[in-house]
């Protein structure tokens, strides 16, 4: 709608003092935590510095040239790739078909709905918590389980496969909630008649569902991807919590590594370093999603 | 016409429903355990095979958990911080939020457009220097730490304009005319007819900071001003393997928010749905 003359009136003069007044109190926070880290934390990537001396060393590029040589970044990077290529293809594939079947008449949706949300919800702490009582090795309810179809136990968090592997598990039940209200979302969004279309072709659910359901989800499931890599790649909680980055290292991600280096170690500039190449990884990812979502509203218009 | 399809769908429903709901049992399984375990005498969680139900229900874990850390000045903590940051943001969010929605000013589109951007910067860039910031203030260690780098909010700040934006002016040319200023509109017309964004974002805010764990670690070391995650945390390091106390002391962690969520699940989803769409 074109802004009418009667409308003109809302915008009086001194319009831009106002703004500034009612804008000023975000922008204080936002330029002190968000603009000035972002610039200064490029800066601190280029120097050496333990935040306890007045003045940081430049050094170029070393603090990039070490991280690229050391061995633990390039393992940490990896343990990030490993939990990110195991909890989102899982994460995905499980959240879509329980999208699906709730789109279905079924008794008791609200239970359902909360049941499958609550671990999203809860603090990761107490949830990690909680997991690392069910992976106990001596008592755990999950060696129990396992037992029960002749299994043999297993020490879930002290050997560096298994630990990978638990930690995986616990962040798919952690998030799955959240991308199985995006794919309801989605689904609902495609229109009943293309199915009554397809009933009257004799097509059967699973032809449904690839010939249909899938196409149509096509930009959600992209989009769910991204988010579901991105969100990922900065796990941080749960592995503090339930793993420590150990054993031997076989859980510690970037994010850990960042925090360890920035907070244990106090090498600020290094740890910087390592943050603004994990932004770039993100930032690949987001730029990716822009441009679809770009591509997505230009062919729709 | 026949009833044979009508069984195979039938059966067809059924299987649906004992699938869906063995998923749905599996995941609440953890919480279930966590409360069970929370609940039973030392002897009872340490056998093996595991005995599922307590023999009678045994409060004395919540007591020792109690006793041997200070949850409810944690508790104190959290809450302090958690509706300070969300009053913070309604706040500041609603003010950003109508000068974008409302008003006219030179630059405005490009701002909007680097508020936008900085929903995408992640918050392991931004640690680091706004640690050192704080370090600067003095402010290590104190509530404001843990409050001020919240109170204000991208998101929080999109979500309203976008709902401001749906508010017809009519109203607002009425007030107006009558004398109102900027202020006053605000507060007396649109704040009034924003509930229903206004608690997606009260709820949204209050979770995410009442969950906080990671800046909690980073900035606060004094017990007296430790939050319930922080506190838990510790209290993992401190009896490893102590699951009477350890399971009780989380179930303290999650009920309120649970309880909280059962309540306003509507304001979740929708709040997911947007913020699913924010991209």
């Amino acid at each position: 709608m074109k802004t009418t003359k009667k409308n003109k009136r809302l915008y009086k003069k001194g319009d831009g003092f106002a703004a500034f007044l009612f804008l000023s109190p975000t922008l204080v926070v936002f330029v002190t935590f968000i603009l000035f880290p972002v610039f200064f934390s490029f800066y601190l990537s280029f120097h050496q510095w333990n935040m306890f001396s007045n003045e940081a060393t430049f050094v170029g590029l070393d603090n990039y040239l070490k991280m690229f040589q050391s061995e633990e970044f390039w393992q940490v990077l990896k343990n990030t790739a490993v939990y990110t290529l195991g909890t989102v293809p899982l994460n995905m594939a499980f959240s879509l078909l329980l999208a699906y079947a709730l789109q279905r008449k079924l008794a008791g949706k609200k239970f359902l709905r909360t049941a499958f949300f609550a671990p999203v919800i809860i603090s990761p702490v107490a949830a990690a918590l909680i997991w690392r009582w069910l992976y106990d090795p001596n008592y755990g309810i999950i060696n129990y389980a396992i037992g029960i179809f002749g299994i043999e136990s297993v020490n879930w968090l002290n050997e560096p496969t298994s630990a990978m592997f638990a930690l995986i598990v616990m962040g798919v039940w952690k998030t799955f909630g959240i991308n199985m209200v995006l794919f309801s979302a989605g689904l609902q969004g495609i229109p009943d008649t293309y199915y009554e279309a397809a009933e009257i072709d004799g097509a059967g659910r699973w032809s449904k569902f690839w010939n249909i359901t899938i196409p149509m989800l096509g930009p959600t499931i992209f989009f769910i991807l991204v988010m579901s890599m991105i969100t990922s790649f900065q796990v941080f909680d749960i592995v503090y919590v339930l793993t420590s980055g150990g054993p031997l290292g076989s859980t510690k991600v970037l994010v850990f590594y960042v925090y360890e280096y920035a907070f244990k170690f106090f090498e600020m500039g290094y740890a910087s370093a390592v943050a603004y190449v994990l932004f770039a990884i993100l930032l690949i990812l987001t730029l990716l999603q822009v441009r679809f979502m770009k591509n997505r509203i230009h062919t729709a218009t | 016409m026949s009833s044979k399809p009508n069984i195979k769908k039938k059966i067809k429903s059924i299987l649906t429903h004992v699938l869906v709901y063995s998923v749905a049992i599996l995941t609440l399984m953890p919480f279930l355990w966590m409360i069970l375990t929370s609940v039973k005498d030392m002897s009872e969680i340490f056998t093996y095979p595991p005995q599922f139900f307590p023999s009678k229900i045994n409060l004395d874990n919540y007591v020792k958990a109690f006793e041997a850390a200070p949850f409810g000045s944690y508790y104190v903590n959290s809450m302090v911080v958690a509706f300070s940051v969300t009053i913070g943001q309604l706040i500041t969010c609603s003010m950003a939020a109508f000068a974008f929605a409302r008003m006219r000013f030179r630059g405005k589109d490009a701002l909007f457009y680097i508020f936008l951007a900085t929903m995408m910067i992640p918050y392991n860039v931004t640690m680091i220097p706004s640690f050192l910031v704080l370090h600067w203030l003095g402010w290590i260690d104190t509530y404001n730490a843990l409050i001020v780098p919240g109170l204000a909010s991208a998101f929080g700040t999109f979500l309203l304009r976008q709902f401001f934006m749906t508010i017809p002016k009519e109203l607002e040319e009425a007030a107006y005319i009558d004398g109102s200023t900027r202020f006053q509109v605000l507060w007396k017309i649109i704040i009034p007819l924003s509930k229903p964004a206004l608690a997606t974002l009260a709820i949204f805010t209050f979770m995410g900071t009442f969950n906080d764990f990671i800046w909690a670690l980073i900035v606060i070391n004094s017990e007296e001003l430790t939050t319930v995650q922080l506190g838990l945390s510790i209290f993992r390091d401190r009896y490893l393997t102590q699951w009477d106390l350890l399971m009780a002391g989380s179930v303290t962690a999650t009920i309120p928010i649970l309880i909280v969520f059962f309540f306003a699940q509507k304001y979740f989803i929708k709040g997911i749905a947007l913020s699913g769409l924010k991209g």
